[in-house]
């Protein structure tokens, strides 16, 4: 029965083809730009180390001792709270995280040394966020401990410094220090670069920057110290600076992050934080009211609102454009069934139950929604093309996978199908002997 | 033109009219909306920067080695001015349409130890406002006895100057001049305002909330130089200096971000703007077409099923006129009942759109703009379809049955 109900409904498209391109072009200029955003939105809104990240904690407290004081904690901790949670070893795995940029001086002559990104950290970095290694490893606790000369670098400064090549045991010159390859990164590139998310609520929901490449040089937070002092950046101060000394400033720039395997051990650490933060405010180095907090990685996300305000703001947009279409193609399919109303009255007459006629108005929509998403389909990738060339940090990463593929086709016929069952269920109640009156 | 015959038509086809009409007012949710935020990126990208870009270049360092940053800026000045078509040179920490340097919180009473004021505070070398092309609006410019040595940031010295208009907010309906400004246990004194300085990073909330202070270059002054030429130079200058600081300076890094001539780094700055509302546009025209289209195939429907009501009334003795005039006001009733809809539609968008994107009210005349725009479209979309009603002949009437 599908088979003459899908031949009836070709039959009828075909009769009017303008009506008909018209509602499978609403269709898709609708499922297309929904899908173009929504690609978008899941690649930017996803999480950033499946199967890691609800172990992953971001303990903050309020190392701030100005006549401020904030709501919240601020978004980074002071170098002496986060070295002092990073030597207690109470967690799982604990790693610091500071960044700032380093000047490379290649070795061949004649090239222009050039500026590179940098991260500051400790050892657990790596296995703790699942960091993939192509040559080496990271640097050992110990090394680190010993502000040992040794980075793991980027692929990508790999290429540009050794063409690819494994350049575990070769010597880079930073900052005109020399520090030894220990490691080169295999491609890694988290969407967000959630490691260090500081700030990203306040910049008004300009957070493509935060999808950028990851980070080129990793070193030991000891090692950066004495090569870089001046030059990582801080968050935050709440007094002016007397010396650039990051390890005594009054100034917030240093992440701790800490990996807790159980419930029971979360609530352990967060215990502990609490514990630490009154020491230290009876020590009188703390000042202000007790104002600890641990989220996970997840929840640290959303509070910093790292998904850019432009893309949300694109997705609404879209959807609010798709219900326009579907409107559209909801009062054609309306007009276009109940033209009908003689043709139905017949078939009616002729002993076609009201549920045939349901089902044969919802083919004739469903083939409409088919055609709509494959055309959808195409102004998806169009669209994305579109995105691809936009001036925004994460161009280079949006492309289209498959279960959206699958998902556009099926959005585009559930959408059909929708906008078709009020015109077919209309359609199907025409009384017959009325309309067989007017034939 | 009767209305009432019209409405007891519309009567029949409740569906119909009712989904046109919803679509109409979610079109003009939409369109307002968008209206407003292309407005406002638009107005966010011709922001008043108060310096003369289209003369300027801009060369920012990175990797300048503090011991011999004295240096270093004594010999780029040097060689910058003495490059064909350099009118001066200016060190400062900062300028228009790159990054951040001296975002401060700062005081305006001594004793209270609140930073209750925030902006971003400027440091020039002594040829830093004259090249950007400030220009005085009361009190006068740095002696050149005002200028210190860089200690932690901000200069060691006793005066400063601040973007007029922001005066008038720090210290509203008074004189700024002789008023102080703290940041730790520095106070500087206002010695004069200067008529628009925009911030390094302008956005919606913050755009002139900016200060100027008095620095000597060399340690923590020395990365930022501000070339002034004219605008057809501006091109090979920063070719020259490019070439230049490779030769003289083969050690710092050239950001090539944030330098380059300042219309280049303002375009560069608004670039995501720019494609924002080139999106928005995007989805407005697709917006309206589909509308229209709907309209179009709708009315043509209509026209079709009501051919032999159309050839009766015209037998009956209605103009074409008379039925070009029925199809063009029932257009307008059911566009206008969308609109009415939509109205409340976009200001529940906008209510929306404020508490989770940080956008401003939307200001209530681009509710007429948006009204007008669907009732323009609509009346053209509907012409089509009308004319043909129109040119239904009264034979019609007796044809058939």
């Amino acid at each position: 029965m599908l088979g003459y109900y899908l031949d009836l409904a070709l039959r009828s498209l075909k009769r009017n083809k303008v009506l008909t391109a018209l509602m499978v072009l609403a269709i898709a200029v609708g499922i297309g730009a929904s899908m173009t955003t929504l690609t978008v939105m899941q690649l930017l809104s996803g999480d950033p180390l499946p199967g890691r990240s609800a172990h992953i904690y971001y303990p903050q407290l309020d190392p701030e001792t100005g006549a401020d004081v904030r709501k919240a904690p601020p978004d980074m901790l002071d170098y002496i709270t986060a070295h002092d949670l990073w030597q207690s070893g109470k967690a799982d795995r604990q790693a610091m995280v500071m960044d700032g940029t380093i000047k490379v001086q290649p070795e061949l002559a004649g090239q222009v040394p050039f500026m590179a990104t940098l991260v500051g950290t400790t050892s657990d970095f790596f296995p703790m966020f699942g960091v993939p290694f192509r040559y080496g490893g990271s640097w050992t606790a110990a090394d680190g401990a010993a502000a040992a000369r040794q980075v793991v670098i980027s692929d990508v400064l790999n290429q540009r410094l050794f063409g690819g090549a494994n350049s575990v045991g070769r010597t880079i010159v930073l900052n005109g220090a020399s520090v030894q390859v220990v490691g080169v990164l295999d491609h890694w590139r988290p969407r967000p670069r959630f490691y260090l998310l500081a700030g990203a609520r306040n910049s008004g929901g300009d957070t493509s920057f935060y999808y950028g490449k990851s980070h080129d040089v990793f070193l030991p937070v000891s090692t950066g110290l004495d090569i870089n002092a001046g030059n990582f950046g801080w968050y935050t101060c709440w007094a002016k600076p007397d010396r650039m000394d990051l390890q005594h400033a009054p100034c917030e720039s240093v992440a701790l992050w800490v990996q807790l395997d159980t419930p029971a051990k979360a609530a352990a650490y967060r215990r502990y934080l609490d514990a630490y933060d009154a020491q230290q405010r009876e020590l009188g180095r703390l000042t202000h009211p007790a104002n600890t907090r641990m989220m996970s990685l997840q929840a640290w996300l959303a509070y910093q609102n790292v998904v850019p305000g432009d893309v949300k703001l694109q997705t609404w947009l879209a959807f609010g454009f798709l219900l326009v279409c579907l409107f559209n193609t909801v009062g054609l399919l309306l007009a276009k069934f109940l033209r009908r109303g003689g043709e139905i009255g017949v078939r009616r007459a002729l002993g076609a139950t009201r549920h045939a006629i349901f089902i044969q108005c919802l083919t004739e929509a469903g083939v409409i929604g088919l055609l709509g998403g494959i055309g959808g389909l195409l102004l998806t990738l169009l669209g994305l093309a579109l995105v691809r060339r936009q001036p925004v940090e994460y161009a280079d990463i949006v492309a289209l996978n498959v279960p959206m593929f699958l998902f556009t086709l099926m959005l585009a016929v559930v959408a059909a199908l929708l906008a078709g069952a009020l015109p077919a269920l209309r359609a199907s109640r025409i009384p017959p002997a009325l309309q067989l009156k007017t034939l | 033109m009767q209305i009432q015959p019209i409405l007891a038509a519309l009567r029949h086809h409740r569906t119909a009219a009712f989904l046109i009409g919803m679509e109409i007012a979610l079109a003009c949710a939409i369109l307002c909306n968008a209206l407003f935020m292309i407005t406002s990126r638009l107005d966010m990208m011709h922001v008043d920067s108060g310096v003369d870009e289209s003369r300027l270049v801009t060369v920012w360092l990175e990797g300048v080695d503090d011991a011999s940053a004295t240096d270093l800026a004594a010999r780029l000045r040097a060689g910058f001015a003495g490059l064909a078509g350099v009118d001066s040179v200016g060190i400062g920490n900062a300028v228009p349409f790159t990054q951040r340097t001296g975002e401060m919180g700062f005081r305006l009473v001594a004793d209270d130890m609140h930073y209750n004021q925030q902006g971003h505070f400027y440091v020039g070398g002594p040829q830093f406002a004259a090249t950007l092309g400030l220009k005085l609006a009361s009190g006068r410019w740095f002696r050149p006895d005002e200028y210190g040595a860089i200690s932690e940031f901000l200069p060691r010295s006793p005066s400063a100057m601040v973007d007029a208009a922001y005066a008038k907010k720090l210290w509203p309906g008074q004189d700024p001049l002789g008023k102080m400004v703290y940041s730790g246990t520095d106070g500087y004194r206002v010695i004069g305002t200067y008529a628009s300085l925009v911030r390094p990073d302008p956005y919606p909330q913050a755009q002139h909330n900016t200060l100027l202070l008095a620095g000597t270059p060399g340690k923590g002054l020395a990365s930022v130089y501000v070339l002034r030429t004219t605008p057809e130079q501006a091109a090979r200058v920063w070719n020259d200096a490019r070439a230049l600081v490779t030769r003289i300076a083969p050690t710092v890094v050239i950001d090539p971000i944030h330098s380059g001539p300042m219309t280049d780094l303002r375009r560069a700055y608004f670039a995501a703007d720019r494609a924002m509302a080139g999106m928005l546009v995007g989805v407005i025209a697709a917006l309206l077409l589909v509308t229209a289209l709907g309209i179009v195939g709708l009315a043509s429907f209509w026209v079709a099923q009501r051919r032999k009501q159309i050839g009766v009334r015209r037998a009956l003795g209605a103009t074409r006129g008379d039925i070009l005039h029925y199809f063009q006001t029932e257009n307008f009733l059911i566009v206008t009942g969308g609109i009415a809809l939509g109205m409340l539609l976009a200001f529940g968008l906008n209510l929306f759109l404020m508490k989770h994107y940080e956008l401003p009210r939307l200001p209530l005349s681009y509710l007429p703009v948006g009204a007008i725009a669907l009732w323009l479209l609509g009346q053209l979309a509907v012409l089509g379809p009308a004319l043909r009603a129109a040119a239904v002949p009264p034979v019609v009437a007796t044809r058939s049955v």
